[in-house]
This record gives structure tokens, sequence and C-alpha cells, in this order.
């Protein structure tokens, strides 16, 4: 597997996994980019041997629960007031599903 | 006694305040004054909030009139990164996808200093989502470098920074997840502090890359940003990496500024080649003066910083592909739809990609290349090894000295444009800074002087183990009391 072997085609899945509708434009040039960077950032895997372990979080700290006591949340105007639309109290998104 | 309200150390205010020399609404409109007066040239604010910040200071003084025990910093005024949420005023976070958003809420650290009475002036520029380290990547236009208007303030903290070092805030707050507090600091001339990992709350703070993100401050003195890192540092329920423990006494290593016996190593692998020769030479005066203060200085290697780009450049847009899903058009933020009857799907891409820039599109690209399923082990997996190998550097470090110190960035502050068509040269800029924030280790940049060869500021950067962030602000105490930094003067 070689790093630098991305395609435009490649960043055209990716942006759409990404959900990303991106131009032409934006695709040829990500396309070319892509490879240069990734040509640099791919040393990382000569770097570690197996026995290295993966680190996730700089700083571990495990099991963080606070207290379950109820606190003050937002009320519905204070959810919604950044929406692009609402409607009795819900985000009116576009269809979901299909129409059939 | 008098005092020139703008210039004066966020520590002087606050001594002026305390005994009534000044108030809070002369100071913060002097502050609103300047803003008014040189932000044109620099575009350090995204939104000045005239009407709340007089508002915080009238109530100050209207307390420390009745008598009222107040915070040390009651009163001085501060700007917060527009990455930081903030009820009253929008946040963009430098993006159109938030253009005109007001958030609902309050991050823990704007909490902070509404509680103790710091007047929030507005809120300051920064590349799309702090992803940068020029601000040309803001959607609002860069912020400008007060010592040279032509030229990059750093980022992503850019703005913040371009603040403090041209008078319009005494303090600001800011965001490093890579160096963009430490690296504008660095390109402005002033104080930067990234605290330890779970030091400061996150909560309110959007979200870049979670495992490396923090909030510091930014300030002209070490004095200055020591007080506020005590005001906003802390254990906060809301933020599950919160860090329960007491706040390392940085004020107090910040006004004792000792290096007499104290053993810094100079990190081999962050200087030489690549390093401009005026940053180089700024650092080994720095360095000799250390020395004649006292401290044991010797040359340490951390031999895998080296791949500490390459690992950062894997991680950061993992994070980052992840966390910005979240902008999907439905709850809040910019909705585009792209022909009538669109379905979610097809307005969710439309709307991220009107709403979201170039760098930031590429990072979610790259994040979503290197977690993809075949990918994940060789790339997001061998970069999570190298990070190990990182903070085990670190680790052995600190089994012979106490600090170490590095040029905070390998050149002064470029032309805007000057590397806006390389986004691999951008990135190189982040070799000293990046280090700290893979192994969670705290690092403070301070200004030095000048370079000989570019007559722009340098920054030297200390570094500590965590929860030990008391020693940078010792160490940098120190420095700072010995090292000419002229003042900046006049904008240019």
């Amino acid at each position: 597997m070689s790093s630098s072997a991305i395609s435009r085609d490649d960043v055209a899945h990716l942006a759409s996994l990404a959900r990303i509708d991106l131009s032409d434009d934006e695709l040829d040039r990500l396309g070319a980019e892509l490879p240069a960077i990734l040509e640099h950032v791919k040393v990382v895997q000569q770097v570690a041997g197996d026995d290295v372990p993966p680190m996730s979080h700089p700083i571990p700290v495990a099991n963080v629960f606070r207290a379950d006591v109820p606190r003050p949340g937002l009320t519905p105007d204070e959810a919604l007031a950044g929406a692009p639309a609402s409607e009795e109290q819900r985000f009116l998104v576009p269809q979901i599903l299909g129409e059939e | 006694m008098s005092i020139d309200v703008t210039t004066a150390t966020a520590a002087a205010l606050a001594e002026a305040l305390a005994d009534g020399t000044t108030t809070s609404t002369e100071v913060t409109q002097s502050y609103l004054d300047r803003i008014a007066g040189a932000d044109d040239q620099l575009n350090a604010f995204l939104h000045v909030d005239a009407e709340g910040a007089l508002a915080t200071a009238r109530a100050v003084d209207a307390r420390r009139e009745a008598g009222e025990q107040l915070a040390t910093l009651a009163g001085v005024p501060i700007a917060v990164k527009d990455l930081i949420v903030t009820t009253g005023q929008p946040t963009t976070a430098g993006s159109k996808m938030l253009e005109g958003w007001v958030p609902p809420y309050d991050a823990t650290v704007v909490t902070r200093l509404r509680e103790a009475g710091l007047p929030i002036l507005g809120k300051t520029n920064l590349d799309e989502f702090a992803m940068g380290s020029s601000n040309e990547h803001s959607a609002y236009g860069s912020a400008r470098n007060p010592w040279d208007t032509t030229r990059i303030p750093g980022g992503s903290s850019g703005g913040s920074a371009a603040a403090v070092a041209a008078y319009e805030a005494p303090l600001a707050l800011g965001t490093d997840t890579g160096g963009s507090i430490r690296q504008p600091a660095a390109m402005t001339g002033i104080v930067g502090v990234k605290p330890t990992y779970g030091g400061v709350s996150r909560h309110g703070v959007i979200a870049m890359a979670s495992s490396l993100d923090q909030v510091g401050p930014m300030a002209r003195t070490v004095l200055d940003a020591a007080l506020v890192h005590e005001l906003v540092a802390g254990h906060d329920p809301l933020d599950s990496t919160s860090i329960e423990r007491p706040v390392p006494a940085v004020v107090e290593a910040a006004r004792r500024g000792d290096v007499a016996g104290l053993r810094i190593g100079v990190v081999r692998e962050l200087g030489g080649e690549g390093f401009q020769p005026g940053v180089r030479a700024a650092f080994d005066r720095s360095v000799e003066l250390l020395v004649k203060a006292g401290a044991e200085v010797v040359e340490v290697s951390c031999p895998h910083f080296s791949h500490g780009i390459a690992a950062y450049y894997l991680v950061m847009p993992s994070e980052v592909s992840s966390n910005l899903a979240r902008f999907d058009a439905m709850r809040y933020g910019l909705r585009v739809m792209p022909h009538d009857g669109a379905s979610a799907e097809q307005v969710m891409a439309a709307s991220r990609d009107a709403g979201f820039g170039d760098e930031v599109k590429r990072r979610i690209v790259l994040g979503t290349y290197a977690l993809s399923s075949g990918y994940y082990d060789a790339y997001y997996g061998s970069a999570q090894k190298v990070r190990t190998l990182i903070a085990r550097d670190f680790e052995a470090a600190f089994e012979q000295v106490d600090v170490l110190v590095s040029p905070t960035a390998p050149t002064t502050a470029w032309k805007l444009g000057a590397k806006s068509d390389d986004p691999l040269s951008m990135y190189l800029e982040d070799v000293a800074t990046i280090p700290a924030n893979l192994a969670g280790v705290p690092g403070l940049s301070l200004p030095v002087g000048l370079a000989d060869d570019s007559g722009l500021p340098v920054g030297v950067q200390f570094l500590a183990p965590a929860m030990a962030d008391d020693r940078l602000y010792n160490a940098a105490a120190a420095l700072e009391r010995l090292v000419d930094m002229p003042r900046l003067e006049e904008i240019k």
C-alpha cells in the first residue's frame, strides 16, 4: 500500500463519506495536495515497533462520572434559537426518507 | 498617582483598581477607544461588545464602592478567542458555518471570567475552527501583526495575540492544539501559555482535536498570564478530561522568577537546521542569560520529536473529521438548500461545502482517509504509537532536567500570503510546539527580543512536566527580567 497512490476518485469518495459536496476545482486541488501531505506523514509507519502501545489520550483518566443530580438544561426556545428552521418546538429538517 | 491605562500591565491595573486610582469603567472605556482606533488596521476582533463590557465594568465599580471583596482581576478587561462560546455575543469560530450564531450557554472559562468580574471586550479573530498558523484561514479576513501589518500575527489565536500586543486588551484567552497560543505569542512579542492538558476546562470550547486542545492565557507579562491562568484553571465536572487536582501555584512562581540551581535542558532536535539565523541567535542569547542567572544548562536529546509533525498531522485531522461532523446544517449553523426538495443528506453536503473553508475541508478529508478501514492501523494507529514515543522522550528528559527550552517557532512572522499556497510548508512551522500537545505537557512562550535579521519578535519556549506549570512561570519570569524586549510604541 503506497500512501501517495491516493487518486482524485479517492478524494471524491472521501469527501462523500465526510458529506462535503466538493466542486471539481476543489477535488483537483485536494487530489494534488493530499498525496504530498501523506508522503510526509507516512514516516510514522517506520518509527514505532509492535511493542509500543498506542496513546489516544495524554493524561489517562478513567471512569469519570459526575454526580447523577438533575440540573437545569436549555429551554426549548434556547435550544431552538440557532436552528435553521423549527416548528412546534422541534428542529425542522429536510426530507430524510425516500418518497415512496 | 496616575496610570497609563492601556499600556499598564494587568497586575498594575488590578492594583490601581483596588486602591481607587482608576475605575473599571475608565479602563474598559480606554480599551474600547483603543480598539475603535486601531482595529481597522489589525482586524483582531470579530465582535466588540462595548455595551456588555461597560455593564460589567460599572457593576464591578459599584461592588467595589460598596466595599465588597473582589477577585484580583475584577474590573480588568479581557478579550476572548472566538472559538470559546459566549452568551450574548456571537461565536463564529472564524467560520461562515457559524456566522451570526449566538450560543445558548457560556464556556466554563467564560463563566469564571464573569464570576470574577472581568469585562469581556469582545471576540477575537482566528483561523477557521483554529486550523492554521497564520490567521489567513479566517473566513473574516486575517488579523494583522501590529509590529508590521503586512505580516501574519501567527495562528490560530492570532486575533488574541494582535489585540494584546497592540494594547487593544491587557489580557486574552486563546486555545492551543499544536501551538496556537505559543506561536502567535512569539510572532507578536507577548507571553502565551498552553497549560497542562486537562488543567483548564474545555467545556464550551468548540472542539478541534479533543485530545490536544487546551485553553490558556495570553498577556504582556509572565505575571499577567499567571493571574489569568490561576483564574480559569481547575477541575470542572462538565469536562470529563479535566484533572481533579489543585492548580499549580503559577502566580507565586511568576513572582519568584529564580533559576539559581534550576536544571534547564536545551532540546537538540528543536533548533539548528530549518531555524532562521536571527531566531537562533536570540535563543542562544537567552540561554546565556539563564546561565548567568545561575541555571545549569545542558543539552538533551528527544529523538522522536522530529516525527511530531507527522504524528500530529494524522492524529489531529482524524479527530477533526470526527468533531466537525456535528456541523450538519440541522440544529444550528448554516443551511444551504441546493435545490427544491433536496434530502437532508444533500443539504448537509451542500452546507458543509459552502460553510467550510479550504483548510478545514483539507483536514476533514485527510482525517477521513486516516481513519478509513484498511488505512486505520497504518496511519492513525502508527501515529498514536509515535505519540507514546514522544511522551517517553519527555519523561526521559525530565529525569535529567526541570524544564526544557527551545525557540517557540523556526521563523519570525512572515508576509501575509507567503505560505498560503503550500499547506505543508505552513505545517512545518509547528515543529517546536507540537510535542507538548501530543504529550499533554505545558508550554510557555516568552518574548526575548527582536531578531537581528528581520527586526521582528522572537519567542523562547519553556516546557515542563504535566501539572508542573509553575516551573514554566518561574523560569520565564527569571528570563523576562534579563531580556531586552522593546515595547511596541506605534503600529507601523
